[in-house]
């Protein structure tokens, strides 16, 4: 792998660009990893990338039936943050934000990271007891959040309406090292130190069944061949239902479409993060200047990347409460994904019944932020088979009634 | 958008009148079952990518509930049919198999 620098670019600049190489290998697949690893998303790619840089194992394969980052990491919106009430979830999402501030120099690729700032608007009074109590179950996990007041709502966010008519900003929970970061490239980015360390990344490679023998996972039947392995990581997000299926097993997770949109670009309105969770839309600008606007999930299971137009009729009206401009800008794209959300809207990273088969889903409609911590986590419990920071999310939650709640108890948009 | 019929008032709407309540045909477990039991009916999901049996009600309409069989791929609507029904009658398995051949009810069991 060339490093990339000022110097590199300065170079190939001589050379008229003609000396650029692949980020990442595109190699026939082997007989037998040690590892696979399903989808090559962005908590597929940073399992693997965690699993060579921290454990060192390398003989390590990523399968994608699509193309890289092609699923939810390049469909979301891309926000950072990690004002989670229960202390497993902050403890995971705060493990996440923090490699992120470093992370364009661990994978040596421009992820754009933009620790720009991140307020949840309180609108009503139950939502703004619900933010204190956060902010200081946030300040005994040491996550940096503050409660701050309507008027300094403003004055971060300049365009912001707090006199709605139905529900006017009462404050706001401010997460200052919240943000965005560049979706594609924390995938590319990941993909890249994973070919540079040798491992085996495949896409347009669909996986069709999962081998056993004797209640343990041999290997993967996939449209380019069987291909063995020891262990087996499903990181598949909305599929994970159907991957369980192949493996025999069921899992608590429906799969909805989510949808997002963005704007026409304008000059710089919003230098932060916004999200109206009582009205539900969330919104902040990219650095190409559109509005990127994130959307509410369908009423019913499917697998159809599109969602309902209800829901994008119902984000709009809200937003153009929140921020009375918006309403003469021009929507250019919109798209949906397929979330995988569990009963107490907290994630599974676990083991399953089938031994050697690892399950990281359930991230339902907050993956992104989560990516590298989920795949510190989720490495670590591949290799060593427990991990501090995934344990208390294991599928045995469900059967003992150990509930994460964040589907009511936090600020959590869903 | 979805556009369903009621097969309680025979009102044909679009999915805003209705609400979706959960994967239909379930076997309910309740106080003093096994452990077992009790956490796959509650937790486990079939969620499968093809046709799904699922509770609707007629929220903005009669109100009633009833039963929905749909492909969760293509959304098409195979059919509805009152809730009071043990398991999905021959016509609606007759549409699924068509558009889906090898389809087979609750491979879970």
């Amino acid at each position: 792998m060339k490093h990339y620098s000022a110097f590199a670019v300065a170079r190939e600049a001589l050379r008229h660009h003609m000396g650029w190489e692949r980020a990442w290998a595109s190699p026939e697949p082997k007989k037998k990893y040690d590892v696979i690893i399903v989808g090559a998303g962005g908590h597929g790619l940073a399992t693997a990338y965690y699993l060579g840089k921290n454990f060192g194992i390398t003989n390590v394969a990523v399968l994608e039936k699509g193309w890289l980052g092609g699923g939810n990491t390049g469909r979301n919106t891309t926000i950072i943050r990690s004002n989670y009430l229960q202390d497993p979830s902050a403890a995971i999402y705060e493990k996440s934000r923090s490699l992120y501030e470093t992370l364009s120099q661990d994978l040596n690729y421009n992820i754009m990271f933009s620790p720009r700032g991140l307020i949840m608007l309180a609108q009503t009074e139950h939502e703004v007891r619900g933010y204190l109590r956060t902010a200081h179950a946030n300040a005994l996990q040491g996550v940096s959040t503050e409660f701050i007041s309507a008027a300094r709502v403003k004055e971060i966010v300049p365009i912001i309406n707090l006199d709605g008519p139905r529900y006017p900003v009462l404050g706001g929970l401010y997460q200052a090292r919240g943000g965005t970061a560049r979706h594609d490239a924390v995938a590319w980015g990941y993909a890249r130190a994973c070919s540079a360390m040798g491992m085996h990344i495949l896409q347009k490679c669909e996986v069709t069944g999962i081998s056993r023998e004797n209640g343990r996972v041999t290997g993967v039947t996939t449209n380019r061949g069987d291909i063995g392995c020891d262990k087996l990581g499903i990181v598949v997000a909305g599929h994970s239902g159907h991957l369980a299926d192949m493996a025999g097993f069921r899992l608590p997770i429906e799969s909805v479409a989510l949808q997002a949109l963005v704007s026409e670009p304008i000059k710089p309105c919003m230098d932060c993060v916004v999200m109206a969770n009582t009205v539900h839309g969330y919104m902040s600008q990219s650095d190409k200047g559109e509005m990127v606007i994130g959307g509410g999930t369908d009423g019913y299971n499917n697998y159809t990347q599109r969602g309902s137009f209800h829901h994008i009729e119902e984000t709009v009206r809200a937003l153009i409460e929140t921020f009375p401009m918006v309403a003469r800008l021009k929507m250019l794209r919109q798209w949906g994904g397929i979330v995988d959300v569990t009963g107490d809207r907290s994630p599974i990273l676990s083991k399953t019944p089938v031994d050697g088969i690892f399950i990281n889903c359930g991230w339902g409609t907050g993956g992104f932020k989560a990516i590298p911590g989920s795949g510190w986590g989720f490495a670590e419990l591949m290799a060593k088979g427990h991990s501090p920071l995934c344990d208390e999310f294991g599928l045995d939650r469900f059967y003992q009634g150990r509930f994460i709640d964040e589907s009511v108890a936090a600020g959590v948009a869903h | 958008m979805l556009i369903l019929t009621c097969p309680c008032c025979g009102v044909t709407g679009e999915e805003t009148e209705f609400h979706q309540g959960g994967e239909a045909h379930l076997k309910r477990f309740g106080p003093g079952s096994a452990d077992d039991d009790f956490h796959t009916y509650m937790f486990a999901k079939e969620n499968p990518k093809g046709a799904h049996f699922e509770r609707w009600r007629h929220n903005n309409g009669c109100g009633k509930w009833f039963i929905m069989a749909r492909d969760t791929v293509t959304l098409e609507v195979y059919g509805t049919y009152p809730a009071q029904t043990f398991e999905p009658p021959q016509y609606i398995r007759d549409a699924i198999t068509a558009k889906r051949p090898g389809w087979a009810w609750r491979d879970f069991a």
